[in-house]
């Protein structure tokens, strides 16, 4: 790697490697942050990332490879002791304890004492307080941690970590659940951090975030070091053909399909207080995109829609057929799949097999005079395994053990298992790196072109306007605009999106959003904001 | 959103929020519970509460199942449990027997330093064996329950210790009283007190609570998981060998069978005092309380005149009543919070 001398630079990293049994998570990575910078690390989901964090953060153990702080060789063996270095991580999802206060989670561990080494509460509570006036958050520090959204547990998890006052501050996908307000406030602060001579790194798969806050970027793929430039050097095109090791044409190969009967019809559907006189169709072999901003009631319509939860008014007919509400059971008999959100919690059995995770929802059909045989269902999840490309070496393989993109398609074979005419899919890329997105999205279009209908909620507008035939748009639990196809411009469903809002600053910023990047979602913050 | 800093509910003054957490606490509720069962009781039978006799076994019973309903506290608020204080109780109290028959000059308080000492010994052995070999502590100290219960039966067989065979003054420290109130009661609400202070002043005491509520979080949080539990173990055992010895010096016999069950009582006692059973919340004074209503039913229900029957399931169904509540309290709190979490988006 280029640069100066050792004494320059904050974290350095050299070809580390760590396997975990057979399995090397990272062959060589590297990377070197100088202090006053802000240093993307990009690449796909499995290329090593996230290892590559967990051995900074003293959660892993290097196999081999040089592992150097302010120019001094380290080997942490425990968070405590990279703490203790001056380093702090802020992990993609975060790790709260839901039955402490607020400022707890904060200092939990280096609480301010008083005389005695009695905790000093009120000194606490005060420096919680100063650290969220400096965040501009608006969460009050004594409330219990559960019942907060990701966001808000991001933004503790952020407080969290410039307490300890690091040198060093890793951020993996610290935006991912972020509205627009608030991923500029956190890198407001970021920025300001950078300017004290702290060495931050960014992890992001937001191409508009990396290029927007940092100044280099290091790229990976494979668990291997493959670049690093100066951000002002290079492109999103560059970075996106090293991540892939190709050149991604195409991100959103939708292609068009044969649009037949109404499979579902959505009439006048109410909930007090989440969504009012919802209604809508989808047909066979079209894709309709729920677009709006995070928040606005899409997972809750789409979960009314599916039984999971119940509602007040209104009707749900799948292909004719009225469904009685909230029984789950009874959609999925009437043809119904939904892929939810968040897959690790609702989509997944985490600790079982990628086998008894593709054969959940059928092992009735499964078993033979009521039992249910690990061969019956490696014999029903192999073809579906194999057809979806899931990449993994063995189907009795645990399901947390994978990345992803690879959990999700253990999630769609285990929905595409029964056959279903209906998929509802929430998210359908959170979190899954390029490469695996693009194939996720084909999958969908492969789906829709074989007469599956598509219900898609996502929130990444390039997503919404590539694949939907139809864009419902949703704000505040209503419908406010459908779309088609051509009329689905992104000034179009934000303008419907935020419908309650008055917004001169935010439809200027879109009309500034760029054509050339297919990559870059440059409306993506205002839509989530 | 606007850009003013709005924390919000911080616009209640601290003393209507203190008043507000107060009545809101379990604590006050189980004590509301337990006073008028008193009441009840007493008005019934005056002398259950009047009487000096009454008033002596009225905060002298409990004693003990306080001492270990303070240590399995410790332990549960880790998400862990210690199923082995029961055996633990026996043991100890029978150890502080024969310390006596063999040393009769011994003096008291190095009786109980040692007894505190021994116990803390097995609650160091259930935490290791948890802490080390990440099994469940529900069946490790299911297994040292039996484990000592056994060492017990084989040491005492069919003998026994009798009151005829420790000092009097030992024996009178069992109902001695000062200004009315036991001396055991003293010390057991002197552990109360050290043991509460503790757990939600020291640092260590919190993150007790941190590695209840979440033990994969406190684990990336650099926590020092494994010595912390292996001290709550310790705390637990040294409490239940401190039982042990209130056990010998309140009764004055101790055969086999010393302290049999007792562990689920002490379960039970923080279970009904608002200890949540996966760890993260609860205090030692609410399963205090717990354990004064516990005993306090056993005590009172034949008084009002209920058959033993019933008394068993009277205490059962406090339990469940006491989790149901817990489930329901915690759902409207769930909602409660993420109503809030609204209203601050549609306003902020």
């Amino acid at each position: 790697m280029p640069g100066p001398g050792a004494a320059e630079i904050a974290l350095e990293l050299r070809d580390v490697a760590k396997s975990f049994g057979s399995v090397a998570a990272l062959r060589s990575g590297s990377i070197a942050v100088r202090p006053r910078s802000i240093h993307a690390l990009v690449g796909e989901n499995g290329a090593g990332k996230s290892t590559l964090v967990k051995i900074v953060a003293g959660v892993h153990r290097r196999d081999s490879g040089v592992f150097r702080l302010h120019g001094k060789d380290v080997d942490f063996g425990s968070t405590a002791e990279s703490k203790a270095s001056g380093v702090a991580v802020i992990y993609q999802e975060p790790t709260l304890f839901p039955d402490l206060s607020v400022t707890e989670n904060i200092f939990m561990g280096r609480q301010p004492l008083a005389a005695g080494r009695r905790i000093d509460r009120a000194a606490m509570l005060q420096e919680a307080t100063g650290l969220f006036e400096r965040l501009g958050v608006h969460i009050d520090p004594r409330r219990p941690a559960r019942g907060l959204s990701i966001a808000d547990q991001q933004l503790i998890e952020i407080a969290k970590a410039i307490s300890l006052d690091a040198s060093v501050l890793i951020m993996d996908e610290p935006t991912a659940a972020l509205s627009g307000v608030e991923v500029d406030r956190l890198f407001a602060v970021a920025r300001s951090l950078r300017d004290e001579g702290r060495a931050l790194v960014f992890i992001s798969h937001r191409f508009d975030e990396v290029f927007d806050l940092c100044d280099t970027v290091t790229v990976m793929r494979d668990g291997q070091y493959v670049s690093t430039d100066a951000i002002a050097d290079t492109t999103v095109e560059q970075i996106v053909a090293r991540m892939v090791g190709r050149e991604v044409a195409e991100l959103f190969p939708k292609v068009p399909a044969e649009v037949g009967d109404v499979v579902l019809d959505v009439q006048g559907l109410s909930s007090v207080g989440t969504f009012h006189d919802v209604s809508f169709a989808v047909r066979a072999g079209e894709i309709v995109g729920l677009a709006g901003l995070v928040g606005a009631g899409r997972s809750e319509i789409a979960r009314a829609v599916f039984g999971v939860d119940g509602y007040d008014a209104g009707r749900v007919t799948m292909a004719g057929r009225s469904l009685p509400k909230h029984r789950a059971r009874a959609a999925i008999r009437a043809g119904m799949a939904f892929v939810p959100e968040d897959r690790r919690k609702q989509g997944l059995i985490v600790e079982d097999s990628v086998a008894r995770n593709v054969g959940a929802v059928i092992r009735r059909g499964l078993t033979r005079a009521g039992l249910l045989t690990a061969r019956a269902e490696n014999r029903a999840a192999g073809p579906w395994a194999g057809r979806l490309e899931v990449k993994t070496p063995a189907l009795d393989m645990a399901a947390a053990t994978m990345s992803g993109g690879n959990q999700q398609k253990v999630v769609l074979a285990k929905w595409l298992a029964t056959n279903p005419r209906l998929l509802i899919i929430d998210e359908p890329t959170r979190g899954i790196d390029v490469g695996t997105k693009a194939e996720v999205h084909r999958l969908l279009s492969d789906l829709a072109g074989q007469g599956l209908a598509i219900l898609m909620i996502s929130s990444e507008l390039p997503e919404v306007l590539g694949m939907a035939d139809r864009v419902l748009v949703v704000c505040e639990g209503r419908i406010t605009a459908e779309l088609s196809r051509e009329e689905a411009t992104p000034e179009a469903v934000m303008h419907a999106a935020t419908a309650h809002v008055v917004h001169a600053a935010e439809a200027a910023a879109a009309d500034g959003g760029d054509t050339g990047r297919p990559a870059t979602d440059d409306n993506h913050q205002e839509v989530t904001a | 959103m606007s850009t003013t800093l709005l924390v919000e509910p911080s616009a209640m003054s601290p003393a209507r929020r203190v008043a507000g957490a107060v009545l809101r606490s379990r604590e006050i509720a189980v004590a509301a519970v337990l006073v008028a069962l008193i009441l009840l009781t007493t008005l019934k039978n005056p002398s259950f509460l009047l009487s000096a006799d009454g008033w002596r076994d009225l905060l002298l019973t409990p004693s003990l199942l306080l001492l270990l309903a303070i240590g399995q506290t410790v332990v549960i608020v880790t998400r862990n449990v210690d199923l082995s204080v029961g055996s633990t109780l026996g043991l100890t109290a029978y150890l502080t027997g024969k310390l006596f028959v063999a040393h009769p000059g011994l003096p008291i308080l190095a009786v109980f330093v040692i007894g505190l000492l021994f116990g803390a010994v097995l609650g160091m052995v259930n935490g290791l064996l948890v802490s080390l070999f990440k099994v469940p502590a529900l069946v490790i100290t299911l297994g040292t329950l039996y484990i000592y219960r056994g060492i017990f039966l084989t040491w005492a067989g069919s003998s026994r210790i009798n009151a005829s065979d420790l000092p009097e003054s030992f024996n009178r420290l069992g109902s001695q009283q000062i200004l009315t109130i036991p001396v055991l009661t003293i010390i057991a609400a002197v552990v109360l007190a050290g043991v509460g202070y503790y757990l939600h002043t020291a640092r260590s005491g919190r993150e007790l609570y941190a590695i209840g509520s979440d033990p994969e979080a406190a684990q990336l949080y650099g926590l020092p998981v494994r010595r912390r539990i292996l001290a709550a173990f310790v705390i637990s055992g040294a409490v239940a060998g401190l039982a042990g010895v209130f056990y010998a010096a309140r009764y004055g016999t101790v055969s086999s069978g010393a302290g049999y069950g007792m562990e689920l009582q002490a379960v039970g006692a923080a279970v009904i005092g608002g200890v949540a059973i996966f760890g993260g919340s609860g205090t030692v004074w609410g399963a205090a309380i717990g354990a004064f209503l516990l005993v306090t039913i056993n005590r009172a229900l034949p008084i009002v005149g209920i058959s033993d029957f019933w008394q068993q399931a009277v205490v059962g169904a406090l339990i469940i009543a006491a989790i149901v509540l817990d489930r329901v309290l915690a759902a409207r709190q769930e909602r409660r919070l993420v109503a809030a979490r609204e209203e601050a988006r549609s306003h902020a």
